[in-house]
């Protein structure tokens, strides 16, 4: 199945201006997260914060709505969240812990959710898991060699870095500008060539562009968990939804794309193996 | 029925026709030494235990009788009830203790684990018991000092009375922090190799760790009663693993093109030894204990998809 198990799955945006202004789409993640921090479902999140360098994420231990906000939007390298899980359990002190990963990162934590072989009293603390779709990944100085090497800007510059309508897209102050995928091509980390989940399968909840139109997200509801928080979260008007059937692209793209990663994952996997190197899955 | 279970999993992990040494005449020999020795040991005791156990079972007549509550079918049930609990014996090597500690740190269900689901028959600090009985599990902690005459013999020992072997943390399963040892202290200069105890016997399942967490010890012993073998499979799969180190992610992981950059292993890891750098583990041989605790977590070395597919509800 090209989206894993889930119960629902809808067209949805953050009804709140101040998300919609900073999100990279429907701001589905920072809503959640802020709906489920003042609901005191989460005690605190662990998001992919900003440092001083352009484009350089490190993962936050946000404890306020306007930390989870100043996280917004998608940075296309890696901010490895599960770093601070023990950090927010022990020093912080947090019970309840919400975060954000791409499908790689969550299979992490649940996997040590199920075997917790050195994590003491850790795997318990995650009370909500937000997966975003990801087709793959980029270490920073890939995107410095698209955004410096072949589009003529600076990291610095960038407002906004979108993948979508085969391009790879920077705002910065001058325009918009757009570099064809197969411009990124052999840039992207080689582990991200082996993964076969594309839609976050292991999440409470996930969220992604594709499938909806520009300032909206496609939600899957997933656990019994992740669907009660955003059925809670659309009850309370943080989030509204449309059903899927009457949006575009709408789910068709969606699992073109899902099962198009699955397929290439597949015969890398294949390949590998053939080789005589190992393949988790 | 629990009965049914064991035997499918002594039949499931090969133990009926254990492949133990009896082509291997030096340790044959040991055993039967240790056997003699056990015996001897254990007779006096013996006599002592039966002495208790016929004053146990005056007493509890005496109890039966003045209560008439219990009916006898009931009391009879709760007799086989208790037979049938798996005995799991604790085996402290050069360990620190830190393992049985965490077994006592599932506090909510410690007490019914204890009473209603397991007999801890044997172990230091646990149980007030000299001599080793058959245990169905024996969960051994820490490495064995070569030159510790006495820690190999016991070891060897369990190995005779166990129906399952666990190395119970990375002491046992890799060594982990022992591996650093190299004699030179007193008051036992020569105490100098110390190896994970599948360098000695052979081992059924590991449980890595350094301390191995309360959590996984519940799981397991849960999975055990429950002939889950599915759960239990990726502990049997490592018990053959004796060697581990962070340096395992370069090599497993980030050389076989494998890592995502997900950060797993830096959470996974006891003392602070990995952090990310560009997406990628960096390990500082100075901090890491060997536990191999960040290999065994990363979900680029084995994926149980289903197990957490079913523990998520998917």
């Amino acid at each position: 199945m090209a989206f894993g198990t889930y119960k629902e799955v809808v067209s949805a945006r953050a009804t709140d201006k101040a998300i919609q202004k900073v999100a990279q789409d429907g701001g589905i993640v920072s809503a959640l997260l802020c709906y489920a921090l003042e609901e005191n479902i989460i005690e605190g999140a662990i998001v992919a914060g900003d440092t001083e360098d352009a484009w350089k994420p490190e993962p936050t231990i946000a404890m306020t709505p306007e930390e989870i906000i100043a996280a917004a939007g998608t940075k296309y390298t890696f901010s490895p969240n599960a770093i601070r899980l023990k950090e927010a359990v022990r020093q912080y002190g947090l019970e309840k812990i919400g975060t954000v990963g791409t499908p790689c990162q969550i299979m992490g934590l649940r996997k040590m959710q199920s075997y917790p072989f050195a994590t003491r009293f850790v795997a318990d603390k995650l009370a909500l898991i937000i997966g975003i779709f990801c087709m793959e990944n980029f270490p920073r100085d890939s995107l410095k060699t698209f955004v410096e090497g072949k589009m003529n800007s600076s990291l610095e510059n960038v407002n906004k870095m979108d993948i979508g309508k085969g391009k790879f897209w920077i705002t910065d102050p001058e325009k918009e500008s757009g570099l064809a995928l197969k411009e990124t091509h052999g840039y992207e980390q080689a582990g991200c060539n082996i993964c076969l989940d594309y839609v976050a399968e292991l999440a409470d909840v996930s969220a992604g562009s594709v499938g909806s139109p520009d300032g909206w997200s496609t939600v899957f509801t997933r656990t019994d968990n992740g669907a009660d928080i955003f059925t809670a979260a659309v009850e309370a008007g943080v989030i509204e939804t449309k059903p899927m059937d009457d949006v575009k692209p709408g789910l068709e793209l969606l699992e073109k794309l899902a099962n198009g990663k699955k397929d290439k994952g597949q015969k890398e996997i294949e390949r590998r193996v053939n080789m005589g190197l190992p393949s988790p899955f | 029925m629990l009965d049914g279970l064991k035997n499918k999993l002594r039949k499931f992990l090969g133990l009926e026709a254990k492949p133990d040494a009896e082509d291997d005449e030096a340790k044959a020999k040991l055993k039967q030494e240790i056997k003699s020795e056990v015996e001897a040991q254990s007779k006096p005791a013996e006599e002592a235990k039966k002495a208790a156990d016929a004053a146990a079972e005056e007493e509890a007549k005496k109890q039966a009788e003045s209560s008439e509550q219990i009916s006898k079918e009931s009391s009879t049930q709760e007799v086989e009830k208790v037979a049938d609990k798996p005995k799991i014996g604790y085996i402290h090597m050069s360990g620190c203790t830190g393992d049985g500690m965490s077994l006592t740190e599932n506090y909510d269900i410690l007490s019914t684990l204890l009473t209603d689901m397991v007999d801890i028959v044997y172990g230091t600090t646990l149980v007030d018991l000299w001599e080793m009985p058959e245990m169905d599990l024996a969960l051994v902690e820490g490495s064995v000092c070569l030159q510790d005459e006495h820690s190999v013999k016991e070891l060897m020992e369990v190995r005779e009375k166990s129906g399952l072997v666990c190395a119970f943390g990375s002491c046992a399963m890799t060594g982990c922090f022992t591996r650093y040892a190299r004699g030179g202290q007193l008051a036992q200069p020569k105490h100098e190799s110390f190896v994970p105890i599948s360098d000695l016997i052979k081992v059924d399942c590991a449980i890595p760790g350094c301390p191995a967490s309360p959590e996984i010890i519940a799981k397991v012993v849960v999975a055990l009663i429950n002939g889950d073998m599915d759960y239990l499979q990726p502990m049997l799969d490592m018990a053959a693993c004796n060697l581990a180190c962070g340096c395992d992610l370069q090599t497993n992981v980030v050389s076989k093109a494998l890592c995502t950059g997900c950060g797993t292993c830096v959470l996974a890891c006891p003392t602070r030894a990995l952090e990310m750098i560009e997406g990628r583990p960096s390990h500082n041989k100075n901090r890491c204990i060997k536990c191999g605790a960040c290999t065994t977590h990363c979900p680029r070395t084995w994926f149980p998809a289903e197990q957490i597919k079913k523990d998520l509800g998917l």
